[in-house]
């Protein structure tokens, strides 16, 4: 178990991590989402005391990561795959490691086996591929075999088979009663293997809930719907009290009707329509509005920014340019836009293969498990 | 096509209470930052290669400055003072090296796996220094050691003609008594291995291995370089008695300036490296990684 309490970080005047308090909870990963700069990084690094808070505190099993005794064995850590000497083999990187904490050479071993780094186990890690270093990072990670770990983007580099590897083994972890905490960007990843999410942006809290929660508040769905008459059937829709939003591509939105009545009476009226789908909005989308309004809250005080939170298509990519110093989320935000589409698909054709919900009941499962603990 | 597949994962039954490992918890001390500084030192091959080059450096210069030594060169220095040469050398692999074993750290990134491992930084930088010492002082006290015998056993005994001012002269067997023999190889190690811990510290507080290099060959070399061009006598000497060289040079009884023998040079030099330890530790614990 990981507690947080009002943590915080400054870097000279800027806010990297803002009173952060969560509690990261054992039998389920933890998702920790946040736009790039958002301080995920620097919120890890104070867990592992490598980073000296600003303020408040973080607590490991109820102590301070620097009293714990043996510390690999409490928390398994992979921050940064090239946290790694070049010159070392594998296998001498993690012996390093583990006779620092005690732990029986045989471990290495097996720790190599389990991310399938035998074969290179004696070969200097300089020439490692991203990946391969990834996987070193998770080997050693794994090697006091303990009761935390956390991992900062752990996909990185991977190649799909090891992404794939990853996801099961996060969830095995956690499945074996261990406290998983994992960082990404990506939304669509998270649904993948989190039970739980902790979402910041610019270092401040913006929620701390359970994956299925998120998923029932944020999953919009909405039809949409493409025609070469957009005037006609605008005025058809607003006859009925229907008021289509306008994407980027000149399609519309329609969130209040469902597509078999749209397309009734769009044939009522004799509007020609050349798209018709049911949309699930991504919930990678919900992230972006999620993350995009603390910015939001922010630019307003600064001025500059535009009001009319929910006038997103028009004004994003300028509104990201205006904004300067908080480009990284103003200009993920804009990326969200192109990025929503095809996060639309992967996060679908995942679904269709895996099953989000299939995923979902087993994490709630796991949950209500925890939780009778 | 992927050569690194990953074991098929057996899925394993979720026990009831919280995870616990089947491997013991047990205390971690010193003794286990040791090992794994020795681990760290001994499998990175620059580092082997620096401390086998200083080996050389000074078995090898020692050996040419004895074969080749002139015909009444040994009347002039004492017969150990030939060992000198190399381990100026020496010393510049003992400088790179210190500062190495903890700047390579920085630069890769290892220094944030280090301190997850052993969040007891000033164990870590205890056991680094440890380990370090005893390394070094080893190596160059066997280095010298051998230089010195080599020495011993060209040189001694052979008659010294000694002019004095007077008429007659005195014959003279050339020979290292044992004072001399400790300071030109327990002597000569210690200062090498607290060159080295200096180096190490300095690596520990400017984190650049480029600039902890430089900043350590400026003390080594510097001072006697600067009074060259110092023209006021008192400074000069000053510069000149506190160098670097000029405490090798004590060592091996052939002073630029002053002569106790180099010992109250090395307490200073030992009390200099304590301090800059010190430093560094206060630092490192302040300090975000
Ligand atoms: N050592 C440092 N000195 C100064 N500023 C820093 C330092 N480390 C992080 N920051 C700043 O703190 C903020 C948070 O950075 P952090 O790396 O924690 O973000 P992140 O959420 O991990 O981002 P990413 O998704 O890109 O990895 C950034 O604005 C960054 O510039
Ligand atoms: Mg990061």
């Amino acid at each position: 178990m990981i507690e947080l309490e009002g943590l915080t970080k400054r870097f000279g005047d800027k806010l990297a991590v803002d009173r952060l308090t969560f509690t990261v909870r054992p039998g389920v990963v933890t998702g920790f989402l946040g736009p790039n700069g958002a301080g995920k990084s620097t919120t890890m690094r104070m867990m592992l005391d490598l980073d000296h808070p600003t303020g408040g505190e973080v607590r490991i099993d109820g102590r301070r990561y620097a009293r714990l005794k043996e510390p690999l064995k409490y928390i398994g850590a992979l921050l940064d795959a090239k946290a790694v000497h070049g010159g070392r083999s594998a296998y001498n990187h993690l012996l390093c490691l583990a006779q620092s904490n005690r732990i029986p050479r045989s471990r290495v071993d097996e720790v190599l086996d389990v991310v399938g780094l035998s074969a290179v186990a004696r070969q200097r890690t300089k020439g490692f591929s991203l990946g391969m270093g990834q996987r070193l990072g998770i080997a050693a990670a794994l090697l006091g075999d303990p009761e935390i770990l956390m991992f900062d983007e752990p996909v990185n580099g991977l190649d799909p088979e090891g992404i794939h590897w990853i996801r099961h083994l996060m969830k095995r972890l956690a499945a074996e009663g261990r406290t998983v905490f994992v960082s990404s960007h990506l939304m669509s990843e998270m649904a993948l293997t989190a039970g739980h999410l902790v979402v910041i942006g610019q270092g401040r809290l913006l929620a701390d809930t359970s994956m299925s929660d998120f998923i029932g508040q944020n999953s919009r769905s909405f039809v949409r719907v493409r025609t070469p008459e957009p005037e006609r059937l605008r005025d058809v829709l607003s006859a009925v009290g229907v008021s289509p939003q306008v994407a980027a591509d000149g399609s519309f939105e329609v969130a209040d009707m469902e597509a078999a009545k749209l397309g009734e009476l769009a044939a009522q009226h004799h509007v020609t329509l050349h798209e018709l789908s049911p949309q699930q909005a991504s919930l990678e989308e919900a992230f972006m509005r999620m993350t995009a309004e603390s910015v939001e809250y922010h630019a307003h005080s600064t001025a500059g920014l535009a009001d009319a939170p929910g006038d997103r298509e028009g004004a994003a990519a300028p509104r990201g340019l205006e904004e300067g110093g908080d480009g990284g989320v103003a200009g993920g935000r804009e990326d969200g836009r192109v990025g929503d589409r095809v996060g639309d698909r992967v996060g679908d054709r995942e679904g269709g293969r895996e099953g989000v919900p299939v995923w979902g009941a087993d994490w709630s499962a796991k949950r209500r498990k925890g939780s009778a603990r | 096509m992927t050569h690194y597949p990953a074991p098929a994962q057996a899925p394993l039954p979720a026990p009831p209470g919280a995870y616990s490992s089947p491997i013991p918890v047990v205390r971690t001390h010193l003794g286990h930052a040791i090992a794994s500084e020795w681990t760290k030192i001994r499998t990175v091959r620059s580092t082997l290669w620096s401390l086998g080059v200083m080996f050389l450096l000074v078995v090898g210069i020692g050996m040419l400055m004895t074969g080749t030594v002139g015909e009444n060169e040994y009347e002039y220095s004492p017969i150990l003072s030939f060992g000198l040469p190399g381990v100026l050398l020496g010393q510049l692999c003992i400088v790179t090296l210190g500062v190495l074993v903890i700047t390579s750290e920085y630069g890769t990134g290892m220094i944030r796996t280090t301190f997850t491992a052993s969040p007891q930084r000033g164990r870590v930088l205890a056991a680094k220094a440890i380990v370090f010492f005893l390394v070094t002082f080893t190596l160059s006290t066997l280095a010298c050691t051998i230089v010195a015998l080599l020495n011993k056993a060209a040189l001694e005994g052979r008659s010294i003609n000694r002019f004095d001012g007077s008429a007659e002269h005195q014959v003279d067997t050339a020979s290292a008594s044992m004072g001399e023999f400790l300071r030109a190889t327990v002597g000569v190690g210690l200062f090498m291995a607290l060159l080295g811990l200096l180096s190490l510290a300095v690596g520990v507080l400017l984190r650049h291995s480029a600039g902890a290099i430089t900043s350590m060959l400026g003390v080594v070399l510097l001072p006697l370089l600067a009074s060259l061009f110092i023209s006021q006598i008192s400074v000069k000497e000053k510069l000149q008695e506190y160098s670097m060289p000029n405490l090798v040079g004590q060592l091996y009884g052939v002073p630029i300036h002053g002569d106790d023998g180099g010992w109250g040079l090395l307490g200073l030099l030992g009390l200099v490296t304590a301090g800059m330890l010190g430093a560094a530790y206060a630092v490192l614990r302040g300090r975000d990684v």
